[in-house]
């Protein structure tokens, strides 16, 4: 892993910031507007359950979750569903250690259910989600936020909440760190040692 | 071969054929027991003709040495050629070429054949076998017990008027675990002189046993083989001897238990005939080998602790123990590629036991080489009573000898080795001293490596 | 990452700490969930190759294959292993050549997985030892491990003793060496009959007496005394043996509050362990076996679900 960015520090050669620490907490505050519009929350009509993936999506999950508290006065519940268990590329990979799924106590049966995770790519990642989430329980809908999609799906995967669109090539590598795992917040774009075709770079 | 032909080595063409009772063979630069300056030995007639510098005599074949240790024949109290009954794992053809090519020129074929060797139709057969082959001396052992089976005892009798003349009687494998069954073979053999070898191994103390009794026993869950079940039948077989005047041979002496009580006892007044031997596995291996459960380290007795190989050593090198024998016991490759448990108890050992004694004993200034001389060949022969064998390198002893360069080294290759079977726990072993040439009653059995086989034989 | 699990001795602190959070993330993960199946292991074949009757440790690698979503096969040798039929090496080369991904071998023979491992590197077939003669049980050591560690916390410091067999136990080796590689203090309590000579190099204190030691102990594990020990004269009687070395009320009250009874099963109700002491809440012999199941899970991804190793 690279060292830790410093929020503010200057991106060093072949890195480019695409978010600041600012820009993080914005989005973030957006998108949460949106999810409050889009899911009518405020008229109560819907349980809606935020869902991190590991890693920031977990904290991400978390943030979104205060956000729409102070913004529309519900409380939405959050968890984390971990999908290493379900990935398709496992071996291809050295194995990981598991961070177990934490539900909210009610469940996600019937509920409107986001997704979030930081770096929406080949649509993997999601599609293990959806997977996980089918072993969980069966919710009314699901719906997938993300910080920033950088394109190149290779499921018929999109998102419903975009922080920021950034176009990108596959030999480069979109890096999220957000305080909690990474003691900063912000979004860079580096140039990849080795390009790995449709792996999410989590 | 009329003709005397010089090349680099031995001279004479082709390996078939060299030498014989009728031909003259000299060997050039020689070292007999590795002392004093080089000289020349003519070998005529079967026997050692003259011993001197710068012989020129007329020779059929002359052996260049350059300097290479002449020694007696080695003679192998203890080896297994497994025929008949386990030709898929060696036979007397390929047991008595891999001795020639150790160095050997006499074998004690054990017993514990299929059928059983407790009668003299099996002894005669195998004698003779060892006598078409041609390469070694091949005596046969006798089992003191009918089959093997410890309760009453086989025809010694008639095994020892037999053509093969058995002295050498043996249950080895299996212990005569029976006191009285002991006694009475130690009294009975005494009437025609024979030595009754023993496996000391109190079946009661290695029930189920697979290893040396202690820590890494204990470590990889394999039963153990304490050192009392071999001692305490040593002791009682002593004393069994010392009552009786019978002769006792104890195989394959390996617990620093057996050589301390052997010590003790035979410093006693009025200790019978004892003697006893220690294979060249126990003089290196120990159980720490044992890790990776590959059955080419089982062996019976098993390999023990660092302390015994030390010990078994320093018995050797003071007497204690009389000789090396090596245990030969070839196994066919399925009776050994399995789980530790189901494999059979045994290792190779006639072409690396000079080797092994060389690096454990004489490297270290244990034994010189009069001492191996000694270990490998005049104690087995004066044991087993073998009048022409274990004699001095000197004029008009019978010409079984073995000539080793102590320079070379050399690297054990399993597959390599003359046996059927390739169950060496030496694998990749790189061991002192080669056989240059091996030499029966004046004919070359071996030679750098290759059998030399009697002209008019197989 | 490691590529057979041959033995508790070769695991390090760092590989054992590893296979027991997986296990402990598996068992949260699964939690209270109607459809208990991850797709994980899809695709490949586990074999359970058993020479012995083991009916709890073959179930439970199964269930745990299973609910990784491996194909697996129960081949129950029947008999034993010596001369008579195929060869272990043979058996194991088949399976592995019909399509095996990982082998899981119980066997009488002591080092019978090391051999198998041995045989089948080549071929990329991995083995688990489930039980190897009187050598090792690495995986009923880790499931004790993380029942431990549910009950106790980590075991850095604790003490745990081991009461019983020693001798034959392939469970109390795996445990002396799991337990002291994580940390604890191990005190093993056994007739002298019962205890391996070389036990001094287990690194563990050896006892002959069962109640001095039970006050100062975090956790005991009551070791099966198999039947062919009783009348091996290993000990007078089975009686006498109860009296001396069974887990009863009374030595229950000898034990700290906080400590846990475990006893690997089968029991033998009455002889090692009272039945009122396995049915109290200080026994943890059901834990034992639920936790069994994601140890193994555990265990099976570690092995099977990381990166290929290149054959």
């Amino acid at each position: 892993m690279a060292s830790r960015q410093q929020a503010g520090a200057a991106a060093p050669a072949g890195q480019r910031e695409l978010l600041s620490a600012g820009d993080v907490a914005r989005t973030i505050a957006r998108i949460a507007h949106q999810i409050i519009e889009k899911t009518a929350l405020d008229t109560g009509n819907d349980h809606v359950v935020l869902l991190g993936v590991p890693t920031r999506g977990a904290p991400l999950a978390r943030r979104l979750g205060a956000c729409i508290a102070e913004f529309s006065g519900v409380t939405v519940p959050t968890g984390v569903l971990d999908i290493t268990l379900y990935r398709d590329d496992l071996r291809k990979q050295p194995n990981r250690p598991l961070e177990p799924s934490s539900l909210p106590a009610e469940g996600v049966d019937g509920a409107l259910v986001v997704l979030v995770d930081d770096v929406l790519f080949s649509g993997r990642t999601v599609r293990s989600a959806l997977d996980a989430l089918r072993d969980q329980g069966r919710p009314r809908a699901v719906q997938l936020a993300v910080l920033v999609d950088r394109g190149h799906r290779e499921l018929p995967i999109r998102a419903d909440y975009v922080g920021k669109n950034v176009p990108t090539s596959r030999s480069e590598d979109v890096a999220v760190r957000l305080t909690e795992t990474d003691g900063a917040d912000s979004v860079l774009l580096r140039r990849q040692e080795t390009p790995t075709a449709g792996r999410e770079t989590r | 071969m009329n003709r005397a032909k010089e090349t680099s080595n031995l001279s004479g063409g082709g390996m078939s054929g060299i030498g014989g009772p009728g031909e003259r063979i000299l060997l050039k630069d020689v070292r007999p027991y590795g002392e004093g300056e080089p000289v020349d030995v003519l070998v005529a007639g079967g026997v050692i003709a003259e011993i001197g510098s710068g012989l020129t005599a007329d020779a059929d074949e002359i052996l260049h040495a350059d300097g290479a240790v002449v020694l007696p024949g080695f003679v192998d109290l203890h080896t297994h050629l497994r025929e008949p009954g386990r030709e898929d794992a060696e036979t007397v053809e390929t047991g008595s070429a891999a001795a020639a090519l150790g160095g050997y020129t006499a074998v004690f074929a054990m017993a514990n054949t299929d059928p059983v060797a407790d009668n003299a139709v099996i002894v005669e057969h195998v004698w003779r076998r060892g006598r078409e082959v041609g390469l070694v001396d091949v005596h046969p052992v006798g089992a003191v017990t009918a089959g093997l089976r410890g309760s009453e005892l086989a025809e010694l009798g008639t095994m020892a008027r037999s053509a093969a003349k058995v002295r050498v009687f043996s249950d080895d494998g299996r212990c005569v675990d029976d006191p009285l069954l002991m006694r009475r073979a130690l009294e009975y053999t005494g009437a025609f002189g024979a030595v009754v070898a023993q496996h000391a191994e109190d079946p009661r103390l290695t029930v189920q046993a697979q290893a040396h009794e202690g820590a890494n026993a204990a470590r990889l869950g394999l039963a153990g083989w304490p050192a009392p079940a071999e001692e305490s039948i040593v002791a009682r077989d002593c004393m069994l001897a010392g009552h009786t005047g019978g002769r006792l041979h104890v195989c394959h002496v390996s617990t620093s238990g057996t050589a301390e009580f052997l010590r003790w006892w035979r410093s006693q007044d009025g200790a019978t005939a004892v003697s006893a031997e220690v294979t060249p596995h126990h003089l290196l291996l120990t159980d720490d080998v044992l890790g990776n459960y590959d059955p080419v380290h089982k062996v019976n007795p098993p390999l023990r602790a660092d302390a015994d190989v030390h010990a078994l050593r320093r018995a050797l090198a003071d007497g204690t123990l009389d000789c090396v024998a090596t245990d030969h016991a070839p196994h066919a490759a399925q009776d050994k590629d399995c789980e530790w448990s189901a494999a059979r108890p045994g290792m190779l050992g006639l072409q690396t036991a000079l080797g092994v004694v060389l690096h454990t004993m004489l490297e270290p200034g244990l034994l010189d080489w009069r001492g191996v001389a000694r270990v490998m060949s005049e104690h087995p022969a004066r044991i087993a009573g073998l009048a022409d064998q274990g004699r001095p390198v000197a004029e008009g002893e019978p010409a079984n000898l073995v000539l080793v360069d102590p320079e070379t080294r050399w690297t054990v290759r399993g597959a390599e080795l003359a046996s059927v079977s390739a169950n060496t726990p030496f694998e990749g072993m790189e061991l002192p001293g080669r056989v240059m040439a091996t030499m029966l009653r004046g004919r070359i059995t071996a030679h750098e490596g290759k059998i030399a086989r009697a002209e008019g034989e197989r | 990452m490691i590529r057979h699990l041959l033995s508790a001795e070769s695991l390090d602190a760092d590989t054992a700490t590893g296979v027991l959070d997986t296990a402990d993330a598996l068992k949260q993960t699964l939690l209270g969930r109607e459809v208990r199946k991850l797709p994980t292991l899809r695709g490949r074949t586990v074999v359970t190759m058993f020479y012995e009757n083991s009916t709890r440790t073959r179930v439970s690698f199964e269930v745990a294959g299973k609910w990784m979503s491996a194909d697996v096969i129960n081949v129950s040798a029947t008999g034993s292993s010596t001369s008579k039929g195929e060869s272990l090496r043979d058996t194991a080369l088949t399976l592995s050549a019909a399509g095996a991904d990982c082998v899981i071998v119980r066997h009488p023979a002591s080092g019978a997985a090391h051999r198998l491992a041995g045989w089948l590197d080549e071929a990329g077939t991995q083995v688990v030892n489930a039980g190897d003669g009187m050598h090792e049980h690495p995986t009923q050591a880790l499931l004790d491990a993380a029942t431990l560690r549910e009950r106790l916390g980590e075991l850095t410091g604790r003490r745990v003793a081991i009461v019983g067999d020693l001798l034959h136990s392939r469970v109390a080796r795996s445990n002396v060496h799991l337990l002291r590689t994580l940390g604890a203090e191990v005190v093993l309590v056994a007739p002298p009959t019962l205890v391996p000579s070389g036990v001094q190099h287990w690194g563990a204190e050896v006892r002959h007496e069962l109640d001095p030691v039970l006050a100062g102990v975090d956790a005991v594990m009551m070791l099966r005394v198999q039947a062919e020990r009783m009348h091996g004269g290993f000990f007078p009687s089975a009686r006498e043996y109860s009296i001396a070395y069974g887990m009863n009320e009374t030595r229950l009250g000898l034990l700290p509050e906080h400590a846990v009874v475990l006893h690997p099963g089968p029991m033998l109700r009455g002889m090692e362990i009272a039945p009122d002491v396995a049915d109290s809440p200080r026994a943890a012999v059901n834990e034992q076996v639920r936790n069994g199941v994601h140890v193994r899970m555990a265990v099976l991804y570690h092995l099977l679900a990381g990166e290929e190793v290149a054959a």
